[in-house]
Parts: C-alpha cells; sequence; structure tokens
C-alpha cells in the first residue's frame, strides 16, 4: 500500500473493544459496566459492542 | 508510585529484540515477560489511571480512549512484524508479574492454540458502503407537484428507487463477501458502522474481517482492490495488515470460559452469531445514525 492513513478510531474499536482475547485481569475493562453518559461514545461503544445495547434502537423510559 | 501491568498481546518467544524506543499505553516501554515457553508484552502502566475506577472514568473520555487504542494497537502492530501476536482486548490489566505468570499457566492451552491457528496469518478489514445520494435537486422547489396524488407518487417512486439501492448494495454485499471469503481461512461480520461516529460519507453495508495467510495477503488485496469501481455507488475500503484481532477470541461454541481469577468471568462478547446478523443489522442502524448526528 502507498499511503498509510491513520486508522480510524472506529476500525479500532471495532477489534480492540470486540475482538482480542478476552482474559480475566485483575482489573478488567467491562465496557457493559460503565455507565456511559456521552452520547457519542456510548453509541461508539455499541456499535462495535453486541453487549451493550444501542441507546437508539429501543428508547428506554425516560427516569 | 504502584504499577500495574498492562499487557498487550501472549506470543511464542521471539529472536528479535523489541525495538527500544517502542512504548505502549501511559508512554510507557513495552517490555517481555517469558513465561512456560510463551511470551506476555506488558508495560508498567500508574494505578492511578489504571484501577478499576479510574479505567471506567477514563472510558468516559473519548480522548484517552482514542490515544489507549492507537498505543494498544501501536505495540501490537510492532510485533506483528516480528511474530504472529495473539493480541488482547484493550484494557487488560494485572496487579503484577506473578498474576500475570499465573494467569498464562491457567491459559496456555488456550494459548498455544490460538497461536497454531493464527501463525503467519493476519487479519484484513474490509468494508463496504453505499455511497450517499449526488444532492438530488429538490423536486418541490423546480416542479412543484400540481396535485395531492402526484406529490405521494412521487414520493412512492423516491422510496421504491431507495429500496432497490438497497437490495443492488446488499447483493454486491454479500457477492463480494462470498468471494474474499473463498480466498481467506476464516471471516467475522462485525456490525456495520455508524457513519455518524465513523465520519465517513455513505452507509456501511458490510464491515468484514478476513483471516489470511501472509503469503497470500497480496493477491488478496488485489482481488479486493478489483472490486473497487466495480458496482457503481458502492465504494470499497480496505484496511490492514491487522494482528487476528477478530479471530483471538475463543470459536463459538468450543468456549469454555477460563476462570481464572476471582471475580466475574466476563460473559464471551465473541463474535457468535454474527454471521447472521451482520448485514440484516445494517437499516436499524441507520435510524440511530441520524439521532446520534444531532447530538454531535
Amino acid at each position: 500500500m502507498i499511503e498509510r492513513r491513520e486508522v480510524a478510531l472506529v476500525d479500532l474499536l471495532d477489534r480492540l473493544l470486540a475482538g482480542g482475547v478476552v482474559l480475566t485481569g485483575d482489573i478488567t475493562l467491562r465496557i457493559a459496566d460503565v455507565d456511559l453518559v456521552r452520547i457519542d461514545l456510548n453509541a461508539l461503544i455499541s456499535s462495535v459492542n453486541q453487549q451493550v445495547p444501542s441507546p437508539f434502537e429501543e428508547p428506554e423510559e425516560p427516569v | 508510585m504502584t504499577g500495574l501491568r498492562y499487557v498487550y498481546a501472549v506470543c511464542r518467544p521471539f529472536g528479535t529484540p523489541l525495538q527500544a524506543e517502542l512504548t505502549g499505553v501511559a508512554g510507557a516501554p513495552a517490555a517481555l515477560l517469558h513465561h512456560h515457553g510463551l511470551v506476555a508484552v506488558v508495560s508498567t502502566v500508574p494505578e492511578a489511571d489504571f484501577c478499576e475506577e479510574a479505567l471506567k472514568a477514563h472510558l468516559e473520555d473519548l480522548d484517552w480512549l482514542a490515544a489507549t487504542a492507537r498505543a494498544h494497537q501501536g505495540v501490537v502492530d510492532a510485533l506483528t512484524t516480528v511474530t504472529t501476536p495473539l493480541p488482547l482486548r484493550l484494557g487488560t490489566v494485572f496487579r503484577d508479574d506473578s498474576a500475570l505468570r499465573t494467569m498464562i499457566e491457567a491459559r496456555e492451552d488456550d494459548f498455544r492454540r490460538l497461536l497454531d491457528r493464527l501463525h503467519g496469518r493476519v487479519e484484513w478489514g474490509v468494508k463496504v458502503y453505499m455511497e450517499p445520494e449526488p444532492a438530488e435537486p429538490e423536486p418541490a422547489a423546480a416542479a412543484r407537484p400540481a396535485s395531492g396524488r402526484d406529490y405521494l407518487r412521487s414520493r412512492r417512486a423516491r422510496s421504491h428507487a431507495q429500496e432497490e439501492k438497497w437490495q443492488r448494495a446488499e447483493r454486491f454485499a454479500h457477492s463480494l463477501h462470498e468471494r474474499l471469503a473463498e480466498r481467506a481461512e476464516d471471516f467475522r461480520l462485525h456490525r456495520p458502522q455508524n457513519s455518524a461516529l465513523s465520519g465517513t460519507p455513505g452507509q456501511n453495508v458490510l464491515n468484514a474481517a478476513y483471516l489470511v495467510p501472509r503469503a497470500h495477503s497480496e493477491e488478496f488485496v488485489e482481488l479486493v482492490d478489483r472490486t473497487k469501481g466495480e458496482a457503481p455507488g458502492m465504494r470499497v475500503e480496505l484496511t490492514g495488515p491487522w494482528a487476528a484481532y477478530s479471530f483471538s477470541g475463543e470459536e463459538s461454541g468450543g468456549a469454555e470460559p477460563g476462570a481464572v481469577e476471582s471475580g466475574t468471568v466476563e460473559s464471551g462478547t465473541v463474535e457468535s452469531g454474527a454471521e447472521e446478523s451482520g448485514m440484516a443489522e445494517t437499516r436499524a442502524a441507520e435510524s440511530g445514525e441520524e439521532k446520534a448526528g444531532q447530538d454531535r
């Protein structure tokens, strides 16, 4: 390949958050446990991780 | 300040030393920990940033996540030039070397099996996009529909055209995927990306990863290149070569949750079932995209 563009973050997260060997470390980043508040980040992560329901598919009851 | 061990990958021992200037997450140099004939690639990270609470908080920070993901990838990428690494998921942290050794012992059979499976292979990412519509002149401005019926008719025609475009896109994505899968040893279908988040124009209809022997990579890349421009209105993008991230999870079916450390064993977030769901979910993703766009 001639040009090497910077890898897009979404491509990276497709692999780093949804792929890779899952180990239970002493501390493990469990995305599902995280109370994501930022909507773009939330959507970004749920778009690559099926364990996290997308906030868009089924709008929840307002709290 | 105490340090924790951040782990990037597990490899078989390789002859060449790591690049001296190879730094990982949080800027610390990457190092090798040999144990039981395997090598864990690690670096020391500050506990203040990588203890559980800190990690959770950092995850809210897109810049932090991006920097960490890039650093993780930087180390794994460097490893792919000297060996075939088994990349770990982002954010795998151990208290110290001895906890890491315990983990290696507990999982060594898995590691060896996966390392054998992946040896000499790389992952290529292929995405297909439906190009956005060339900005159509608003029909309302030029030719106002004469009647309500005309309006409905033209609306129906437009949605029909849209439906056809979808079908063409899906047919192209399927046929491309079949051709690529034939040349690959394995594949995974990731969820189509949301274009509001990826910042790429067009609707992503295929987001796939293919496992290809390094020796056949050139052929594979040429095959993908030849398909660019094959179908009007479609865009094909290739990324890679990646370490085999998408193929490092336990295979569906044979997955045993490795209860290693105390604490919760993360449930398998492997791509099981993705084969069926990958393409079908495109449409659902579309509705989310519009809303996400508004919130940006």
